[in-house]
């Protein structure tokens, strides 16, 4: 290989208008896609991280309530008018079984039983409807990062303490250390102590978020020792809805994962991510026949040459690899630096752009786009190699 | 039988172009000759009488129709692309009217390029022989320029060079002093005469100088593509 490659280099060398050319043809190409890759993933990495800093992966409920209705008799025609039944706050059943069979599950990493319900918050006049939720505090963060959204006050539920947020926090005028009168209905009430104020980010969630011990939430819901959902967080986030499918069939139970929550987002995510591997794709192609067009002008270029070489005993084979290698040292070097111009360009985002997110430059990416344009400099250098290859010497040489 | 002195034998060789179309046409109407050790030959011919031709088919640039070629007693008429060019590379110079230098290369590394296609990067041997040739050509101090920076009578005596730098046993020459002015052909020919004479190598020359032919040892007519006359 060693006569082949220093042909190739010279060659390169001495068309050096050509080479530099393209050289930036194939480096702006890579880092386009070094950019928009890193952009992409970076956006719906933040994205996700944002919708599933206030959602479980996987939320386990009981299963809905449904009529049922008697099959009608052989031989006779029925007319069914049905009223859906109202769907009361229930238990799971079992759920203590339940929570330690998901435990258990692989891939789950997080499981937090957890009960919540609707009631009134009340302070002085003012009355806001609020979600009661009651959780085992040390469970629930492992799903919910509660403890890097407190604004105020401590992390507290036990013993009459709530959490609220922010947003209910100055709805009711509330402070840390004041009292919330919460109200269930049927004359189940109870005051608590506001021990601290949190911010989720979601303004729907900030309003009506009220945080208690589990226990004082279940007689509050009259569900004693009942939890009415199983939070769920898992290792690998897309396999969620695998698990989700897998909780279902070993449960029996209603369980949804956040993709199917979610499917407006995923659907979303799906998309850009196919945008991405498109743009990637004609980005690649066309760095591909810029290659593959410049190293044809080469053998039009150098076909009295290559005649010359081949009469000196430099074999077709030969010719073959002098070409291929000038793809491959083409597509190397010019996506070494498109790929730094793209590390370069997601380093002046993140300096400079809009500061809504920060993009991570993906570990693999550099090496994989260069991987891409090398394999695509030497596919593309395929056509004008095999044609040097084949050019008959006699003609070659005698060409002008 | 061929014996050790010859190089070169052509038995009953016929080249014809575009074979089973309408156009079909026959260049060469079976060529018979020999070369031998430390020949110095000319090749000449009108214009169109199929010099080219033989000259390609005895380079092994091509491969006859009909007949059979052999080098230094091997036939070649049925070998493969590779093989044809592995035994050119090693046995046969080319000297062309326009020198052909490989311009990304310097003088040195032009000689040494058919060493390199066939045995990579060159030994100290290899290299030393290349600056002896050089020096023969009286270019030593020319080895690190490219080709661009070099007169045409001396591109041409790099060329010559380049050809013996393997050593073959035959250089085929086309024109080798037709674009040159007359003293600096008279000294590529002379250089041409002194490898023949020190190297023994068989040189067939194509002229369409009728007194370059008349210095040969010998002088081989070609009209239209028969032997018309060797002596």
């Amino acid at each position: 290989m060693w006569i082949e490659t220093t042909i190739a280099m010279r060659f390169l060398r001495q068309g050096r208008a050509q080479t530099l050319l393209i050289l930036v043809g194939i480096a702006v190409g890579v880092s386009v896609i070094v950019f928009v890759v890193a952009l992409i993933s970076g956006l719906q990495a933040n994205v996700i991280a944002r919708t599933l800093g206030t959602q479980a992966h996987v939320r386990v409920e009981a299963p809905e309530e449904v009529n049922r209705i008697a099959p009608a008799a052989a031989g006779t025609a029925q007319l069914l008018l049905e009223d859906r039944r109202a769907q009361a706050l229930r238990p799971i059943v079992n759920w203590q079984q339940v929570r330690d069979a998901l435990d258990h599950l692989p891939g789950v990493t997080a499981v937090s039983p957890v009960v919540s319900g609707p009631a009134f918050g009340r302070r002085g006049d003012a009355v806001e409807s609020v979600a009661l939720i009651g959780m085992d505090l040390p469970r629930y963060l492992r799903v919910i990062p509660l403890d890097e959204n407190m604004v105020e006050g401590r992390l507290d539920v036990g013993s009459g303490n709530a959490l609220v947020g922010r947003q209910l926090a100055q709805d009711l005028g509330l402070r840390t250390g004041g009292k919330l009168r919460l109200d269930a209905g049927d004359g189940r009430a109870t005051v608590v102590n506001v021990a601290g104020i949190f911010e989720l980010g979601v303004r729907e969630l900030d309003a009506r978020y009220v945080y208690l011990d589990l226990k004082q939430a279940q007689s509050l819901l009259a569900l004693p020792g009942g939890v009415t959902v199983i939070d769920i967080t898992v290792a690998e986030l897309f396999e969620a809805k695998r698990i989700a499918a897998r909780i279902r069939g070993l449960t029996g139970l209603k369980a949804e994962s956040w993709m199917e929550t979610n499917a407006q987002l995923m659907n979303a995510l799906t998309s850009q991510s196919m945008s991405t591997n498109m743009i990637s794709f004609f980005v690649a192609m066309s760095v591909a026949l810029g290659i593959a067009s410049v190293l044809a002008v080469s053998v039009t270029q150098r076909t009295r040459e290559i005649g010359i070489l081949r009469a000196m005993g430099t074999r077709r084979r030969q010719m073959l690899q002098v070409f291929l290698v000038q793809g491959a040292v083409l597509g190397v070097a010019g996506s070494l630096i498109g790929a730094l111009a793209g590390w370069g360009l997601v380093g002046i985002f993140n300096t400079f752009g809009p500061k809504l997110f920060y993009i991570p430059m993906p570990a693999g990416l550099v090496p994989a786009s260069m991987l891409l344009a090398t394999v695509a400099g030497v596919i593309a250098a395929a056509v004008p190699a095999s044609r040097a290859a084949r050019l008959d010497p006699v003609e070659a040489i005698r060409h002008a | 039988m061929p014996d050790s002195r010859e190089v070169l034998r052509l038995d009953g060789v016929r080249k014809s172009y575009n074979i089973g179309q309408p156009n079909e046409v026959e260049v060469l109407h079976g060529i018979d000759m020999r070369v031998e050790h430390a020949d110095f030959a000319a090749l000449v011919g009108p214009s169109g009488s199929g010099k080219s031709t033989l000259l390609n088919q005895i380079g092994l640039l091509d491969s006859p129709t009909a007949g059979e070629l052999y080098l230094l007693g091997k036939p070649t008429r049925e070998m493969d692309d590779e093989a044809r060019t592995a035994l050119r590379g090693r046995h046969i110079g080319f000297v062309f009217q326009f020198h052909h230098l490989i311009g990304a290369f310097s003088a040195l590394e032009n000689v040494l390029m058919p060493h390199m296609v066939a045995h990579g990067k060159p030994d100290r041997e290899a290299l030393d022989r290349a600056r002896n040739l050089l020096a023969d050509v009286g270019l030593e101090k020319f080895a690190d320029r490219k080709p661009g920076e070099l007169s045409g009578g001396q591109q041409q005596r790099v060329a010559i060079a380049r050809a013996l730098v393997t050593r073959p046993a035959l250089l085929l020459a086309d024109e080798p002093t037709g674009n040159l002015d007359t003293k600096t052909a008279a000294d590529v020919f002379k250089l041409l005469r002194r490898f023949n004479a020190e190297f023994g190598c068989a040189v067939l020359l194509v002229t369409h100088d009728p007194r370059l032919a008349e210095t040969c040892d010998r002088t081989i007519t070609l009209v239209d593509g028969r032997i018309d006359s060797d002596q």
